[in-house]
Formats: structure tokens, sequence, C-alpha cells
């Protein structure tokens, strides 16, 4: 049986899938700047513009011409990295945004990764003593935490952490004013601390950082503790669990090789919407702790009406999206045998 | 048997008196069941009531007026006269927290109703006849579920325009995918179930058989996906509000409020954010607990 | 592994031979669960004993307990059970108050267990040669190094071909034979003394259930083990067992030698069971109690005067193509829009240019084992399917012309009904037996039907047999087999000519079956309907049907007279599926 090979084609259909997604949310955000009710070129040149500028700008963009050209040329724009200039810094969109990007990334991933380590024991956790005090407590834990609005949760901990306690640095952006960011190489400034050794920076970086992911991975518990639980149950409520305890397995071996591996599964779909939850919520949570990341400069842009800019945030998120559930698509692909069969 | 046979002859449909009082009977001991053996459930429809009349009497109930400003009583923390304290420019914080359900629940039920119609037509649809039109939906479903969902609504928003009205459909766009996929994956695996060629067999039109087989049949998990969602959308309306996008100030609206504190809240002044947040947060969790206990009360095999 | 383990593996090698001759003991087992409605006791006070290499059997219908009884002395229950009381001995050790340590050690080693549904029964993304060695590196019946080798050999010992291969098969991979292959040789791995094969073949077909239990029986034979085989049949428990017990609510009833039973059953409950059973030589008639209270026929219906040397149905030339796609999608791929691959557009031919007739009143069974089209073929009888290229003539109008959707709503549709496999399935959970009963008749009756709905229910609920008090109750709150008279009232409902009958009693026990066919054969007379029996099994289609079409792969077999076929079969495939079929001894008159 060749499967190493028919896995590699699997992958490569993967990547093949996400061409039409890709393509639907470039097609998507177009038609959000161009086909909707309003003047897009008003929009663009923003509220202070006058009618010679709007004119203008709507003859820069090619806003004259039939909506398929429209498209052809956003499209050739795209290609060349081109999203259009800021109205109110006057700097290209794409450029701001890359260099903000590693900003969200660090602040994402790192929560993420706290949420993990938390949802997931707890859901097998609860999974094994269904109907305990355990299985309650996690359970209102994570209704809470998927309860809480992320804005209210950054400001309650910055309320306690920092006003109150005073153990939290003030909760302005990534790093405080008295250290130098270190020298980019991952762009992820706890990382790129240590890669110099700058044990200092690292962390004051990693303390600048604590909040708001703390504030973001309450927000991700649930589904993540959620989902790890029902698949839990579900695996070890399963006919071949029984199969391996009459066989005498260990507790460690039924659990693990067989109950969690497959309980793992389920968890690892859920990952994608996770995804779209964290991005979302980053953007608020970077406006409350005025994080320098792509969200808070989405929000400065909405702010001032500034549509370039909302529009690169948009589709860059998107496209972020889309990659990330490609990685994950392709994970499942290789834990799941079963999955060659599928397509 | 009477009563029967009158109903049967004036063409009635064939539910008589005596099973519909019946099954009406069955149908509240069941439900007085579920909301004693949990005592989560009991809690979380007792919150449910109490929301819902705050959102229909809430102007009555608010001991101030929410808009009314005075300079002099600016920033007062929690006391016996305002239990939430007053703002910057001196207004109930109480009121405006209780006046603001309305505007909260209006913009999240009316984006929930949109999006569970447009949802479970759309997806029904895909998943009974499947071919063409659930190949094109599925791809728009794709795209929308593409975006990460609180993002498109952004940029939903921005590009609208920046009203209520836009605000209720970004939601609701953004909610589709959910209600869509749940009802298409469960019209789908009841395809071919034994009881829908049975309805076939017994002359039901390929749209009865959905309509009144198949959909009611799926309508369990979507009411939980309802209850789940109305949470999850008020936390989308209060955060759009939250960036400044749909309510504008003055209205009373929790996420702006919360939005509004946030400055002060590192000098000390808390209640001005934490209790608005607070409200929201009350809120949705009263709707994730009653989606659980909803299960437990719309599935008929837990009924014994 | 640690030493005292090793200690404790040896002296549970050796039971004490001379206390006692059986190795399993149980006394007095009650065992209880803990529901919604308070304690439920699944098993009372069970006694049984098994000798060194004996096979036992444990007989009973759903919820008869027989399979708590096995997972109790396993101590596998769900953890709402619990033994109540009772003891377990097995080979001088004290099951019940054994430590669960001591339990993991004996399962799989000294007491193992083979399971119904075997592609479930296997994890499913493990190779299956990996969960070969799991269960020996477990228990020391391997090392890291010696393993694979030795997981191979198992693979070969339960005959599968090309073992080296089949050791990197996951479970998806494999036929539901394979699969139960592999179970078994998961179970028997450490070599155990006891092996417990709980309904080991239940939805397999009959050739690979007689191949499953042979080699069963070779390999336990083998290297004498004690086996207890749990089933629900009793012909296919009395031909592999020494000694049966059989249980009933929980409780043994009878327990005597598999030949002692079938000739002088004491409990009338066995009794009842045998008579049940079907089995050759016996008419559909002895399969009820002899108490049994005749049913009370309602008036019949005048035979309707058929048109003369025309059969009522007519299939000729029938032919069913699907285009090959993959098999079942995944879960979480049923969200994404499926992608056809354009590529290789060949089809499988489910069905083969296949020829049939019905006559009027008569009853066809149409016999074959899983994948070999015979539900193809009924539903684009059924005009539920439409078929590639062929007719179907149904009453002198060729029908299968006529696109599945148009003839749901032809006045056709009425006199074409069926009866399906599942009763669960095949009734709305949301709609009570009345709703269910009466939809075909608001659906295809006229005015006046819909007028009358009310009494006709009433009546098909008569004639079916089931309680009016029943008639608002929804599907989950009847048993079985008032499920399965709802589906019949509804398919009766509007005096249907021809009835398919999809292995329609295969979900009910042995008993309720007995009552099903007996009322299905009544109707027949009474409404002078014809019927087509699709069924896996000749020894119930024998029942009830004059003429016999066994099919396979896609094609008729062989066609003929039921009695002639099955004394006197003219092809080698009938021959073969009428010697897997279990024979129970006769039983005494």
């Amino acid at each position: 049986m060749a499967a190493p090979t028919s896995r590699l084609s699997t992958i490569a259909r993967r990547l093949g899938q996400a061409l039409p997604a890709l393509f639907g949310v470039i097609v998507v955000t177009f038609l959000l700047t161009r086909a909707l009710p309003g003047d897009p070129a008003a929009y663009f040149a923003g509220p202070a513009a006058d009618a010679k500028s709007i004119a203008q700008i709507r003859e820069s963009l090619g806003l004259d011409r039939p909506l398929p050209e429209q498209f052809l040329l956003y499209l050739k724009d795209l290609a060349r990295g081109e999203m259009g200039n800021s109205i109110s810094t006057g700097q290209p969109v794409a450029e701001e945004l890359i260099r903000r990007l590693p900003a969200s990334l660090e602040l994402t991933f790192f929560a993420l990764l706290l949420s993990l380590a938390i949802a997931v024991p707890m859901g097998v956790l609860a999974a094994t003593h269904p109907g305990k005090p355990i299985d309650h407590i996690c359970r209102f834990i994570v209704t809470a935490g998927v309860s809480l609005p992320t804005f209210f949760t950054g400001l309650a901990l910055v309320f306690v952490f920092y006003y109150l306690l005073g153990w939290a640095p003030s909760p302005l952006g990534r790093l405080d004013f008295a250290y130098v960011s270190p020298p980019t190489v991952t762009g992820f400034y706890v990382i790129d601390a240590l890669l110099i050794g700058d044990l200092e920076t690292a962390w004051a970086a990693l303390a600048q950082l604590t909040l708001p992911a703390i504030t973001l991975a309450l927000f991700t518990l649930a589904p993540l503790a959620r989902m790890t639980r029902a698949s839990m149950l579900q695996v070890l409520s399963s006919e071949f669990i029984r199969t391996a305890r009459a066989a005498g397995l260990s507790g460690a071996t039924v659990l693990g090789t067989y109950a969690f591996r497959n309980a793992v599964l389920p968890v690892i779909t859920t990952l994608g919407m996770v995804f779209s939850f964290t991005l979302g919520a980053n953007v608020l949570v970077e406006k409350v702790f005025a994080w320098p990341g792509i969200g808070s400069y989405a929000v400065e842009a909405l702010v001032v009406s500034d549509y370039a800019a909302v529009q690169g945030f948009v589709l860059s998120m998107a496209v972020l999206f889309v990659a990330l559930n490609l990685v994950i698509d392709i994970l499942y692909t290789l834990i799941d045998p079963r999955i060659q069969l599928d397509d | 048997m009477t009563e029967t046979t009158l109903n049967a002859a004036a063409g009635l449909p064939e539910i008589d008196e005596r099973s519909l009082g019946m099954r009406i009977k069955t149908q509240v001991k069941h439900i007085r069941y579920v909301l004693t053996s949990n005592p989560v459930t009991l809690l979380a429809f007792t919150l449910f009531v109490m929301i819902v009349i705050l959102g229909i009497f809430g102007p009555w109930i608010a001991p101030y007026d929410p808009l009314a400003t005075n300079a002099s009583i600016a920033l007062q923390p929690p006391s016996w006269s305002h239990w939430f304290g007053t703002d910057q420019l001196g207004r109930d914080v109480l009121s405006r927290v209780i006046v603001a359900t309305r505007l909260d629940l209006l913009i999240s039920v009316c984006a929930v109703a949109i999006s569970f119609v447009a949802g479970s037509v759309v997806g029904s649809i895909a998943g009974y006849y499947g071919g063409w039109f659930d190949k094109i939906s599925g791809r728009f479903i794709d795209t929308i579920m593409a975006f990460p969902l609180f993002v498109l609504a952004m940029g939903i928003v921005a590009a609208l325009g920046n009203t209520v009205e836009n605000i209720v459909y970004a939601t609701a766009i953004i909610n589709l995918p959910f209600y869509a996929r749940v009802a298409r994956a469960e019209v789908n695996i009841r395809r071919n179930a034994g009881f829908v060629q049975a309805a076939k067999l017994s002359g039901n039109s390929d749209a009865r058989v959905l309509a009144c087989h198949i959909f009611p049949n799926a309508l369990p998990p979507m009411m939980v996906q309802i209850s789940l969602n109305m949470g999850w959308a008020i936390l989308n309306a209060a955060g759009l509000s939250f960036i400044g996008l749909g309510v504008r100030p003055p209205t009373p609206e929790w996420g702006i409020m919360v939005a509004e504190g946030a400055n002060f809240i590192v000098s000390g002044e808390w209640w001005m954010a934490i209790f608005p947040g607070a409200a929201l947060m009350l809120a949705v969790f009263t709707f994730n607990l009653l989606g659980d206990g909803l299960r437990d009360i719309v599935d008929p095999r837990q009924r014994t | 592994m640690s030493p005292d383990a090793t200690n404790f593996g040896k002296t549970i090698m050796e039971p004490d031979k001379k206390t006692s001759k059986n190795l399993v003991e149980v006394d007095n087992l009650t065992v209880e669960f803990t529901t919604r409605n308070g304690i439920v006791q699944a098993v009372s006070d069970v006694s049984f004993h098994i000798a060194k290499g004996e096979t036992l059997g444990i007989v009973g219908e759903s919820g008869s307990g027989k399979s708590v009884t096995s997972y109790a002395l396993m101590r596998i229950l769900e953890a709402n059970g619990m033994i109540a009381s009772g003891d377990m001995v097995y080979g001088g050790i004290d099951l019940k108050n054994a430590s669960n340590s001591t339990m993991r050690e004996i399962r799989g080693r000294e007491i193992s267990m083979i399971f119904q549904n075997p592609r479930a029964a296997l994890n499913p993304i493990r190779k299956v040669g990996k969960q070969l060695e799991d269960v020996m590196r477990q228990h020391g019946f391997a090392t890291r190094q010696n393993a694979k080798a030795k997981a191979i050999e198992l693979l070969k010992m339960v005959r599968i071909n090309n073992p080296e291969d089949r050791y990197h098969s996951y479970p998806h991979e494999l036929s539901g034979g394979m699969c139960q292959r592999i179970v078994i040789a998961v179970a028997i791995a450490c070599q155990p003394r006891l092996l417990i094969a709980d309904e080991p073949t239940t939805g397999l077909d009959v050739t690979t259930q007689k191949a499953v239990l042979d080699l069963v029986g070779e390999l336990t034979k083998a290297q004498g083990m004690s086996t207890i085989l749990i089933t629900h049949d009793l012909g296919l428990a009395s031909a592999y067992c020494d000694r049966l017990i059989v249980m009933e609510k929980g409780r043994v009833v009878e327990s005597a030698g598999a030949a002692d039973m079938f000739a002088r059953p004491a409990h009338p409950y066995t009794q009842k069971l045998i008579r049940a059973t079907p089995r050759l030589g016996a008419d559909i008639r002895d399969l009820l109690p002899e108490d049994a209270e005749p049913r009370t026929p309602s008036e019949p219906k005048a035979p309707a005067v058929h048109p003369e040397g025309q059969p009522l149905l007519q299939v000729t030339d029938l032919v069913k193509d699907f285009p090959l796609k993959a098999p079942v999608k995944k879960l979480r791929d049923m969200f994404k829009t499926a992608k056809a691959p354009d590529d290789e557009p060949t089809v499988f031919r489910a069905v083969d240019t296949l020829n049939m007739t019905i006559d009027y009143g008569e009853s066809v069974g149409l016999v074959g084992e899983s994948g070999c089209g015979k539900s193809t073929t009924s539903s684009m009888v059924m005009r539920l399917l439409d078929p590639t290229s062929g007719s179907i003539v149904f009453d002198g109008v060729d029908i299968g012309a006529m696109p599945a959707k148009d003839f749901a709503t032809s006045e056709y549709r009425s006199k074409l009904q069926m009866v399906f496999q599942d009763p669960t399935d095949s009734l709305n959970p949301r709609f009570t037996a009345r709703q269910s009963i009466a939809d075909p008749l608001f659906r295809l009756g006229g005015p006046e039907v819909r007028r009358d709905a009310d009494r006709r229910v009433a009546r098909l609920a008569d004639m079916v047999g089931l309680p009016k008090s029943l008639l608002e109750r929804f599907p989950h709150q009847l048993s079985g087999g008032q499920k399965a008279r709802v589906g019949i009232a509804r398919a009766i409902a509007l005096d249907p000519k021809l009835l398919i009958l999809d292995e329609p009693t295969a979900a009910l026990d042995v008993s309720v079956q007995a009552v099903v066919l007996n009322l299905l054969l009544d109707l027949k007379d009474e409404l002078d309907m014809s019927y087509l029996f699709v069924s896996h099994d000749l020894n119930v289609v024998r029942l009830l049907c004059e003429k016999v079409v066994v099919m396979r792969g896609g094609r008729i077999e062989e066609t003929g007279e039921t009695e002639a076929l099955m004394s006197n079969p003219q092809t080698e495939y009938t021959r073969m599926l009428l010697s897997a079929i279990p024979h129970p001894p006769e039983m005494a008159a």
C-alpha cells in the first residue's frame, strides 16, 4: 500500500482546496470596497476631501472603469503587494501591516498556547470524571470564560493587577519605555530578546504580554475544553475502548494511546474556529492594552474612516486565517489515517 | 371519541383535542423535570426571564433618566442613591445599564432571527437536495468562514456605513454559517432515514418531507445553536460598539459604556466600565447556560 | 512490569487444580444500574459454572442481561453499574473483590473477550498490528524486539492473507469479517483460558459467520480454552456449544446440555424460544407458542378478479449503475462541499440485467448477502430509485419509465408499499403512532378517506394488533414489536397490492419475529396482497415465501420454488448459503 505518496497527494489537494477560499476572500474584500452603495472614491478620500481630490482618487483607483476591469486592477495591485495608502499617515498600508503583524502574532500564538495548555487537561479531567464536582467546576469556568467580553476582562484584569495590586506593568504596548526593543529576528520580542541573551528585556516583554494573553486565552478556553470533554467522553464510551480494557491494557495506555489520540482529532478541527475567535478578539484586546498590532491599527483607522487601511486589514487577516486553516487541515491529514479515503 | 370524530368530520388535522392536551401535559411535566433536576438550568431560566423583563420595561424600571447629565455629581462611586455610581457627566450608571438591555437584546435577537431563518432555509435545501445548490451555497458559506468573523463584521459595517441596522446585518451574516451548517448536517443525516423513505411512500412531496418530517427533527440542535449564538451575537454587537462602530454616544449601550469607562479605569474609577461589562457578561452567561438546558427540554428522546 | 506483578502472573497461571474442576464459578450474581428512574436490576441471582475446555452458551433476548453478566465477570461494567451481591471465582481468584490491578492482569491474559460490531471494536487510528503488540507487551508476552514477528504470527493464526502487509492496515481498510479475525487475534494473543464471545457474528453475513465461529472453535480447542458464547440465536448457540443457559429478564430460567435442552425444554420460556426459532421442517404457525390466542382476522376481502396470465409485477433486464466515488465522508467534511473526482468516471453495477416476476397473491423471497444488490433492487421496484435501464411493469403499467419524483404523487404510489428493516429508524421520532399511520391516508387518500381517517386508523391498529391506548405514544415510548406493528399498519393503510418487506424482522427478538411473521401471513390473505420479502436469512424467507430468488453480485444466482430450491439447490453458492445456516437439533415433538 503506497501510503506516503497518497498522503502527500492528499496534502497537495488540501493546498489546492485553499485556493478557492483565498479567491473568495479577495472577491468579498473587493466587493466590500467597490460594489456597495455610496461613492467608493469618497470613502477612500476620507471625510476631509473636497470634490477635486475625490475625482482624482476615482481616476487613480480606476473607479470610473467597469467592475470586472477594476477587479483585475485590484488583483494586479495585490500581486505587487499594493494595498493603497493610508489617508491619515500617508504611508502604504501594506508596509504598515507587515511592520505590525509580529506584535499581533506574538499575542495570538502565546494566548493560544496558554489556552491549549489549560483547556485540554481540563477537558480530559472533566471527561474522566463525568458528573463529579470537578466536571461541574470545569463546566462553570468554561461557560463563564466564553461569556466574558474580552474587552471587559482586559479592563478588569488591568484594574486588579495594575491599579489595585501593582503586579502588572502599565498596559501600554509591548515593552516598557525603559527598555530598548531587541533586534528583529522573529519579530516576537520575547524570543528575540532571548536570542541575544537579554533575559531582563525578555522578562519585561513577557510581563507586558501576560495580561492580554490571559484575556484572550480565557475567551478561547471554552470551545477547546468543551470539545476535548465531549470528544473524550464519546471516545471513552466507544467500543474499541471497551476492547482495550477487556484486553487488560493499562489505564495509561487506554487513556493516552487509545482514547486521547482519537479524541484530539475533533479538537484539532475546532482549532480553526478558535483561531477565528482569537483573531477577532485580538482587535479588542489590542485596543484595551494599546498593543501595537494590526488590530489596533484597524481600530485607529476606523475612527478616522481610513478605508484603505481597514480593507487592507480585513484582507490580510483573512489571508492569515486561510493559511492557518490550511496548516490545521494538513496537521489533521498527517494524524488521521482515514483521511485519505475522503474526496 | 366524539370529539375526535367531530374534528375529523370538520376536516381538521388528525391531532385531536385529547392527544393535544395529553401532549401539552407531558411537555409541561418534562420541562418541570428538566428545570427541577438541574438547578443551573433553573437559574439560567430565571435570569433569562429577568433580562427579558428589563428589556421590555427597562425605561420604566430605571430610577433616573439615563441621558440626564449633572456635572455636580460627576464620577461619584457607588452609593445608596446611585447604586452603580455616576459617570463623567453625572449620569446614573445603573439607569443606563438597565435601559441599555433593550437595545443590546434587540440587536442580537434581530440578527439571530435573520441568520436562523436564512441559515435553516439554505442549509436544509442544500442538505436535502444536494447538487449545484449545495455546491454554490457551500462555497458561499466557506467564503464567509474564511474570514475571522469579527473582522468580517468590522469590514461589513465599515463598508455599509456606521449604523445600528448595519450592525444587525453584519452580525446576521457572520452567524449565518453556523445555522446553515447545522441545518445542512442535521438534514443530511436524516435524508435517507427510514422514516423519510416511509414518508415518501406515504405520498409526501419532497418539500413536505423536508418541512414536516425532517426539519422538525433537526430543530433541537438548531435551538441549542440559537441559544449559544445569542450570547455570541450580543458579544459581537457590544464589541463593535466598543471599537466605535454602530451605536453612538450618548445612547446607553453596554459596549460603548465599557469603552467610555475604559479611560477612567487606570485612575481607579472602575464602576463606569465594570457594571455595564458585568451586565453584558451576565446576559451572555445566561444564554450560554440556557443552551445546555434547552437541549434537554427540546429533545424528545429525553422524555419518558 | 513490577516484580510483584510477574510473581502474581505465575500464580494465576496455575489455577488451583485440586479444589475445583471448574474454571469459573458464578454464584447468585446480581448486578444493578443506577438510572434516572432509580436502581434497576439488570442481572438477578445468576449462577453458572464453566469447566475447563467447555463451551457454554448464554442465550437470551434483548434486555435479558446476558451481556451484562459477562461484563460483570470481566469487571468492565459502565460507571453506573455495580455488582450488588454474589460471588465470581476464576481458578481460585475472587473476581468480585480482586483489586483493579489484579483485574487488569486477568483481562486479556486469563479471560478475554470478543465483541459484536468488530469494526467499532478496534482503535480506528492505530495499525492493527500495533494493537496486537499493545496487548502482548502489556502482559509480557512479547518484547519490543519480537513483538512485530509475534503479531504477524498471530495474524497468520487467524488466517489472514498477507499478514506482513495486513500488519500495517488500519481497521477501515479491512472487511467486517477480517476485522472480526483481528479482534479474535487480540483476544487470543496471550493464550487466555477463557474466551467470552459477545454476539460475535451479529451483522456479519451467514457465510462469514460460519467461518468466524469455526475459527473460534478450532483455536479454542487447540489451546484447550473454555468459551462463553453469548447470543440471541438459540440455533447458533446449540450448534456450537456443549451446554446452554437461557436467560430472561436478568434471571437464568434453564440450564442444560445443548441437545438435552432442545429435546426436553423444561421451562415455558425456553419452550417458547425454541418454538420461535425458525428451523427446517417447521411451519410458520409452529413458531407461535402453543397456547397463543388465535388472532381474530377481520373480514377477509373478497378476492379481486385478476387479469388472466399477467403477473402483478414483471421486472425485465433491470440494471442499476452507480458512479464510483469515495466511501462515506467523515463528519468534519460533511460541512464542506463535496468534491467529485472528475477523473476515472467508472461506474459500479449494483444490479445487472435482473429478471423477475411476482404473481397476484404470491410471496417471493429475495435472498443474498450484504452488497448483493437486493436492497438496490427493492428500492427500484419501490420506485424510490430510478433504474439505469430495464422495465418494471406493475399491474400492466410500466412504472419504471416514470421518474421516481413523479411516481411519488401518482395513483400507483398507494398500491406499492414497504415495511422497513429498522422499526425505530422508520418512524418519525416526532410523530405519534396515530400520526404515522394516518400520514399516508392524508397524503394519498381522497377527501372521503381523510374524513374517515380516525376510524380507519383505529381499524388498522386493530388489524395489526396494536392496542388503541398506544396510538398517542411516540416511537421512543413503544417496544420494538409495537413499532414494527405501527410500520406495518402504515404500509397497509391504503390497501397496497404489493408490499416489499425489507428484512422486517432483522432488528427484532426471535419471539417477536415469530409473531410479526404470522401477522404478515394473516394480513396477506386478508388483504389479498403480494409480498417481496428481502432478507439475508433463507430460514426466515422459507416460512413466508412460495418462491425464492437468490442474488449474488448484482445478478440472479438461482430462482425456484422455495422447498425445491432448499432441498435441492442447483448452484454451488446456494448450497454454501444453506450449509452455513446453523442447524439446531431437531426438537422432540
